[in-house]
């Protein structure tokens, strides 16, 4: 109980510390965040329940007002934003994530883990991104994916560095990957 | 930890946080059920109305929050200008503004103890099932306390790889950082065992 505690909140932390890392800026001109990366890793160290809570959490925290997302924004604005979707998923990207991870145990963990980021922390955190991009600016399924797709190259990057992070992290720590104990 | 309550004091701080909270609910579904753009203009006019009313340094640090929706603001603005149709357009851009303004409004005014309280009111169903809630209480300060740390590590990583290396820190500096924050993790789950533990019921 104490460590499965312990384990959540300083995952949350690890979250929000990840976005206080400056943007890096892409080849053809987009910010991506680490912030996201960390939404995978939880997932895939913690495992699914343990990952969706401890990024919960973290989206708690920045309710009540804690300037945590990358940017140092915060606030309830930002659950009421255009892209308060993405928000909303982060939690069940990292159950889906972690989920994959615990379940598909034949390839190497770095790609069963860059499959699972990329189902859970792509396709279904832009899946729910984009149905509330649709509802806050009016727009059609497709017109809000075609805004969508110049941040996807970003976020492929960091599904394969969430795969090979946690296969490093099953290496010097076996024992603490937790979605593989 | 810098919270984002407005340290300018107004007379919304001392208004019951929950029904603050329960009001920003009902007004942002609200706002989705309004058409008009005439009525959307005066809710907008009336918003900002609020945020000038404590003063210069409230609405400075208000719009400054508001400044995320600039590119939102371009695109609908392009896209409905290309469409022609600029009055949907501009309802859609004060409606985002107002939904966004409103509930930052709310964070503004509500101290983050106020806030907390109300996670513990309406955690208060989970506890009369027997879920022991005081656990939430914990973790929420934990991270708190981590974040800090947690970042002070990080900065003495980026040194130390820094005084190493002449490339610029990367992504690889995550996987040490995990390590330190998943041993810290072992360390505090230790201490808060070692000190009576969460639950009130002991393993026998």
């Amino acid at each position: 109980m104490e460590k499965n505690v312990a384990l959540i909140a300083l995952f949350a932390a690890l979250i929000a510390v990840l976005g206080l890392i400056p943007k890096i800026t892409l080849g053809f001109g987009v910010p991506i965040t680490a912030q996201s990366l960390g939404i995978m890793l939880a997932g895939a160290v913690l495992g699914s329940k343990r990952g969706a809570l401890a990024v919960l959490l973290f989206l708690l925290l920045v309710a009540v007002g804690l300037p945590l997302l990358a940017g140092g924004r915060g606030g309830l604005g930002v659950f009421a934003g255009p892209t308060a979707g993405f928000l909303f998923s982060w939690p069940v990207a990292a159950w889906l994530t972690g989920f994959i991870v615990e379940k598909w145990r034949q390839p190497p963990l770095a790609l069963s883990v860059f499959v699972a980021a990329i189902l859970g922390g792509i396709v279904l955190s832009y899946a729910m991104g984009i149905v509330g991009l649709s509802l806050a600016l009016g727009k059609s399924l497709t017109e809000s994916t075609s805004l969508m797709l110049v941040f996807i190259p970003g976020d492929l990057i960091k599904a394969a560095i969430a795969g090979a992070l946690t296969s490093a992290l099953a290496k010097a720590r076996p024992s603490s990957v937790l979605s593989r104990a | 930890m810098i919270s984002l309550t407005s340290p300018v004091k107004t007379r919304a701080h001392d208004w019951p946080a929950g029904l603050k909270l329960a009001g920003l609910c009902a007004s942002t579904l609200g706002l989705f059920y309004i058409t008009s753009p005439y009525a959307h203009l005066a809710i907008l006019l009336a918003i900002l109305a609020a945020y000038a009313a404590p003063g210069r340094a409230f609405l400075r640090s208000g719009l400054r929050s508001l400044k995320v929706l600039w590119p939102f603001i371009v695109i609908v603005g392009i896209w409905q200008v290309v469409i022609g149709e600029i009055a949907d357009g501009l309802m859609i851009v004060m409606r985002m503004i107002s939904a966004v303004a409103l509930a930052n409004l709310v964070s503004m005014t509500t101290r983050l103890s106020d806030m907390i309280a109300v996670v513990n009111w309406l955690s208060t169903p989970l506890r009369k099932l027997g879920m022991p809630t005081q656990v939430l209480e914990i973790a929420i300060a934990l991270v708190i306390r981590m974040v800090p740390v947690l970042m002070g590590k990080g900065t003495r990583l980026t040194e130390s790889w820094r005084a190493r290396a002449t490339r610029r820190p990367s992504w690889r500096l995550v996987l040490p950082f995990t390590l330190l924050a998943l041993d810290d993790a072992d360390h505090v789950g230790d201490a808060l065992r070692a000190r009576g533990g969460l639950t009130s019921e002991r393993e026998s």
